[in-house]
């Protein structure tokens, strides 16, 4: 391995975890929550693709064409049956249930699935990669999830700039209450933010298994990097997600090359700087989202 | 005071009297001292599974409280408390490494903690308050991070506490139980007179209305910032005796977010925003793992869905529902008004 | 069209509105004036569904209309600008229109007919509201409350932090949105404006309706009394 090879894995990393990024960034910056749950529920979504590989043997790949659709409309229900009941509470109510549900996520998938960590079969895919050059090669797999990240956010932005539910969404992230007397069903349009949110979790978590392997507490460590792409990139752009994911990324695999063990603290180090010295990230937000 | 209209002006003609704590209050802490009493006799009493549970009580006790603290009253709603059990448990590891009885090492851990919970607060103040959450995690997993480097201390597989394999078993488990009892007690303490100071009034204030405490004066990054630390001294001491009760220490363990999770779930239970809710809390927690701590991820599934539950439809918890319905309070902060 | 009926609202433990009754009918203006804390946002907001009375009811075109939320009383044909503007910043002028449109009532209103209405918007439609001066963003404000195509436009205070002139500006537009038929229910606090273009008035005083009536059968002295609730005020609701 030399320090091309690493920065380059190191930026493909960042697709993968800009997709974990933009659904927390989304629902923060809409419905004002921070779900504790996040990475659980990606972790929840690629065992459920498991179970749809087994049961219905569709490819891995194409998994998501019935993961991400349930769970947009899992994410719909639980904004408006449980988010949006926690909010009225008050608004830090919604960390503890989003914990107490990660708590509860966790151990059921223990409970249903045991410790044991999978991943998805992909085949000959799995280790296919794209020689560049002699000393660096890309793999494929790391590869599609970066475009998938890309065409995420993409029409993630399209969605919200060009349509008239984004514009919904965008207004009523700005002012509830005035978005609500012009008009806007806000309390639909949070469910639609959050099926959207929870839609990208999905990916997320499909994009884990294809990826590398998952067990039922892998998901806390799914949050936390989500959470430091977020912080790195700024909160409040959701282009900000793929360069904090990017940076965040660069960190772990540079650290990974100085100290097999030390990639993770290197990013965690990294985000800490950040905080320090920039702590608005690197992208300044014009818009709510 | 006069009775009767008074022709100042200036003078409140006020059909009330404000006194600073009721009748019951006084018994409540009458009780409270005779309980402290009664349960230092313990030892001498009971056998060692009681102290044991005991010891464990008193430092989930300790540890709820500091949650409390910063949930309840800062509206901080902390994660990652844990870094400053660990520290608090390393502190007394290299103390002990080095000759210091484990016991004396305690007011070391609660020094140490605070002190690195200063600059620590500058760096996660900057997070809002929904993401301050996840900052202290981080801050907590970087902790254990870096420690697991340091061989000498155990690395990522443990290691054993030193300096107190000359001492009696019977007796060890008695000082340390003591031990245990006086944190909790000092740490109930130091509540209770924290927040029946100046401090605690802003700190009333922040809780029920940080925007109006803000305009009325308060500092409130500074009480903000107090309450930090005292939260972080009080898991350096949960830390420091967990280490003594254990006498081991395993790195992935003292740092576990599981402790967070323990913290919130009895905060949640027993009710956030008073001194008796971890209390409450506490006991019906530790009742709770009595029972059912063999069930393994059952019980934690219980637990997950209860807080859940509670947090959305009894956000005050048990103790806060029971205090509002009998108007009850045993520390007597706060005033009280009288009718004259 | 629009009937209050002894609406009673609290924040909290204060009491912001006692039994206030009101009646609008189509084409009509009924203006409503009173001190800072009087009641008069209070009214508008309770209206638009914003607060829920405590006691009291909101009919409209016959129906009930007390429990439904805000969007639903949009979609029903009531629509506030509300106090402040309350443009979104994220949104350029013509996103902050269309988002008006959200409730896709049918009518005749619509960007072109907005920008007709105030002609320098169509050149800047693309631009941050941000950018906009008081008065421009009032106009945005009021265009995108248009685009509803209400029956009854609620209006509160337009007059806040406008220059005079532009005070004036802004309500010149009203006499033409009345002639086809809409009902206006603005809330003013500068009284001498509100008078001048209202068909009616009522006057709050701590959350009571002290007065109403006919701009010309008023006089100064009279309305002087019940906005600030000196003795010997006449007027229905009056209290000692």
């Amino acid at each position: 391995m030399n320090w091309i090879n690493a920065i380059v894995q190191g930026i493909l990393l960042g697709g993968l975890y800009a997709l974990f990024a933009c659904g927390l960034s989304l629902l923060f910056g809409v419905v004002r929550v921070v779900n504790l749950a996040h990475g659980d529920f990606a972790v929840l979504a690629a065992y459920l693709a498991l179970v749809v590989i087994t049961t219905t043997h569709v490819p891995a790949l194409l998994t998501f064409v019935i993961v991400a659709p349930l769970f947009a409309l899992f994410g719909y229900g639980a904004q408006r049956l449980i988010i949006q009941k926690s909010l009225d509470v008050s608004p830090l109510t919604t960390l503890l249930v989003t914990f107490g549900l990660s708590v509860v996520i966790q151990n059921l998938l223990l409970v249903v699935a045991s410790a044991d960590s999978h991943s998805f079969d992909l085949g000959s895919l799995i280790s296919a990669s794209l020689r560049v050059t002699p000393e660096l090669s890309i793999g494929y797999v790391p590869l599609m999830i970066f475009v998938t990240a890309i065409v995420v956010l993409s029409g993630l932005q399209l969605f919200l700039s060009r349509t008239a539910m984004g514009r919904a969404i965008r207004a009523s992230a700005d002012d509830q209450e005035a978005a609500s007397i012009a008009g806007v069903n806000t309390r639909h349009v949070f469910g639609i933010a959050a099926a959207i949110a929870f839609a990208t979790v999905a990916l997320a978590g499909l994009a884990l298994g294809s990826s590398s392997s998952f067990d039922p507490s892998a998901g806390p460590a799914r949050l936390v990097f989500a959470f430091e792409a977020v912080i790195i990139g700024g909160v409040g752009s959701l282009w900000g997600t793929l360069v904090g994911g990017i940076i965040l990324g660069v960190a772990q695999a540079v650290g990974a090359q100085i100290d097999p063990s030390g990639g993770v603290l290197a990013g965690h180090l990294v985000f800490l700087a950040v905080l320090a010295l920039r702590p608005q990230g690197l992208i300044r937000a014009r818009l709510a989202i | 005071m006069t009775r009767g209209k008074s022709r100042d002006p200036d003078e409140l003609d006020v059909a009330v009297r404000v006194t600073r704590s009721r009748r019951s209050a006084l018994w409540g802490l009458i009780g409270a001292a005779v309980v402290v009493i009664l349960l230092a006799t313990l030892p001498y009493v009971v056998y060692a599974d009681m102290t044991d549970l005991l010891v464990n009580a008193f430092i989930l006790l300790v540890l709820a409280s500091m949650w409390n603290l910063l949930a309840g009253y800062c509206g901080l709603i902390s994660v990652g408390q844990q870094a400053y059990i660990g520290v608090g448990a390393y502190t007394v590891l290299v103390l002990a490494q080095n000759g210091v009885n484990p016991y004396l090492g305690i007011p070391f851990a609660i020094v140490v903690a605070a002190a690195i919970a200063v600059p620590v607060s500058f760096l996660v103040f900057r997070l809002r308050a929904e993401y301050f959450a996840i900052g202290t995690w981080v801050v907590a997993e970087v902790f254990f991070l870096v420690l697991i480097r340091f061989r000498s201390l155990g690395g990522g597989t443990g290691t054993g506490l030193p300096g107190l394999a000359l001492i009696d078993p019977v007796f060890r488990e008695a000082l340390t139980y003591w031990s245990a009892l006086a944190v909790a007690a000092a740490a109930l303490l130091a509540t209770y007179l924290l927040l029946s100071s100046r401090m605690g009034l802003d700190l009333t204030a922040i809780r029920d209305n940080e925007v109006a405490a803000r305009s009325a004066g308060v500092r409130v990054t500074w009480a903000k910032r107090v309450v930090y630390v005292v939260s972080a001294a009080g898991c350096g001491a949960g830390g420091a005796l967990l280490i003594i009760s254990q006498l081991n220490v395993l790195a992935s363990a003292v740092f576990s977010v599981g402790w967070s999770a323990k913290m919130i779930f009895i905060a949640l239970i027993g009710g956030v925003g008073s001194i008796e809710g971890p209390i409450v809390g506490t006991a019906i927690f530790t009742f709770i793992q009595q029972t059912l701590a063999q069930s393994g991820a059952w019980y934690l599934i219980l637990l997950g869905s209860l807080a859940v539950v509670i947090a959305m439809f009894l956000p005050k918890g048990i103790w806060g529902f029971i205090s509002s319905r009998l108007n009850l309070q045993v520390f007597p902060v706060g005033y009280w008004l009288h009718q004259k | 069209m629009l009937e209050v009926r002894k609406l009673s609202v609290r924040h909290g433990y204060l009491q912001a509105l006692t039994d206030v009754s009101l009646t609008v009918a189509p084409g009509e203006t009924l203006a409503i004036i009173g001190a800072n804390g009087a009641g008069k946002s209070t009214l508008l907001r309770s209206i638009i569904g914003l607060h829920q009375p405590s006691a009291g009811s909101i009919r409209f075109d016959g129906r009930v209309i007390t429990a439904l939320p805000p969007h639903a009383r949009v979609h029903a044909g009531i629509v506030l600008v509300p106090e402040g503007r309350r443009l979104f910043p994220s949104l350029s002028v013509e996103e902050n229109l269309l988002v008006g449109r959200s409730s896709r009532r049918p009518g005749s209103w619509s960007l072109r007919a907005v920008y007709d209405l105030f002609d320098w918007m169509g050149d800047r439609r693309q631009e941050p509201t941000v950018h906009l001066s008081g008065g421009e963003q009032q106009a945005v404000a009021i265009g995108r409350a248009l685009m509803a195509n209400p029956q009854v436009l609620l209006l509160d205070e337009l007059s806040l932090g406008l220059a005079p002139t532009m005070v004036r500006r802004i309500y010149g537009v009203l006499p033409e949105l009345v002639q086809k038929g809409m009902a206006v229910l603005l809330v003013e606090q500068d009284v001498a404006q509100a008078l001048r273009i209202a068909d009616r008035f009522q006057c709050l005083l701590e959350g009571s309706t002290t007065l109403e009536g006919r701009p010309a059968d008023a006089t100064t002295a009279t309305i002087e009394a019940a906005y600030f609730g000196l003795a010997g005020r006449t007027g229905p609701g009056s209290a000692a």
